[in-house]
């Protein structure tokens, strides 16, 4: 299970639209429990494909490293990524399964519909090494925004 | 000694610790001691013929080794070392 803030969700969503017809990346910090990942804040990235930026993403392990240290600084670990489909489905593809090496890391994908962000699933990297990987449907639980 | 950062997916394989210090000379020498002392780890970094997979990024700081001298990299007293496998995808 994944849990996160509604801002933090929405904020995600809304990085997708901003960079509708490209695909948006970014990183996802926060507490890794035994059977779920709760995301306290997320990091936007750049997407380095841009050269197919319209259905391909990669983030620079440069400002992976930069994420990383300074979620440490807070007391945060990486727990998953997100990234955005264009006019796609909230699915993971062939390409997404190959380039996933974060075992036990959420996987957020929203599609984004003619601008507009439409649906936004998870999935956790499941398996213990590169022959036997998959990428598993988990609950999206959105905390309810406070009043 | 040298402090080497453990990515989230490695931990399990290093006796759950985000981080695992080493004493080494070069980035080579840090990553065998690494192994050295979590063997399980040995399979996730590197192929069966010893070379580091692809999609494990090195740095040592802020700079990728394939950008400095590789494994041969030297470390210094003060500098660490993270292990970043890539992140990418796409429909």
């Amino acid at each position: 299970m994944l849990k996160v803030g509604r801002k933090e969700y929405e904020t995600l969503r809304q990085h997708g639209e901003e960079t509708y017809p490209h695909e948006c990346c970014g990183v996802l910090l926060g507490q890794m429990r035994e059977d779920e990942r709760v995301v306290i804040s997320i990091a936007r990235a750049g997407n380095t494909r841009t050269d197919s930026a319209h259905n391909r993403y990669n983030i620079d392990p440069r400002e992976l490293v930069r994420i990383q240290r300074e979620g440490r600084e807070r007391g945060e670990d990486i727990v998953g990524f997100y990234h955005s489909h264009p006019d796609h489905p909230a699915r993971w593809s062939a390409t997404d399964l190959a380039e996933a090496h974060w075992f036990g890391c959420s996987y957020v994908i929203t599609s984004v519909e003619k601008g507009k962000a439409a649906i936004t699933n998870s999935f956790e990297l499941a398996g213990s090494d590169e022959g036997d990987k998959k990428l598993l449907d988990e609950t999206v639980e959105v905390a309810q925004a406070e009043t | 000694m040298t402090k080497i950062h453990i990515p989230t997916p490695l931990r399990q394989y290093a006796g759950k610790q985000p981080t695992v210090e080493v004493k080494a000379g070069t980035v080579a020498e840090a990553l065998s001691g690494l192994v050295s002392k979590h063997p399980d780890l040995r399979r996730h970094l590197y192929t069966d013929d010893g070379k580091l997979r692809s999609f494990v990024n090195v740095y040592l700081n802020d700079e990728d080794v394939r950008y400095l001298q590789k494994e041969a990299t030297a470390i210094k007293e003060s500098d660490t070392i993270s292990i970043v496998p890539s992140i990418a995808g796409g429909r």
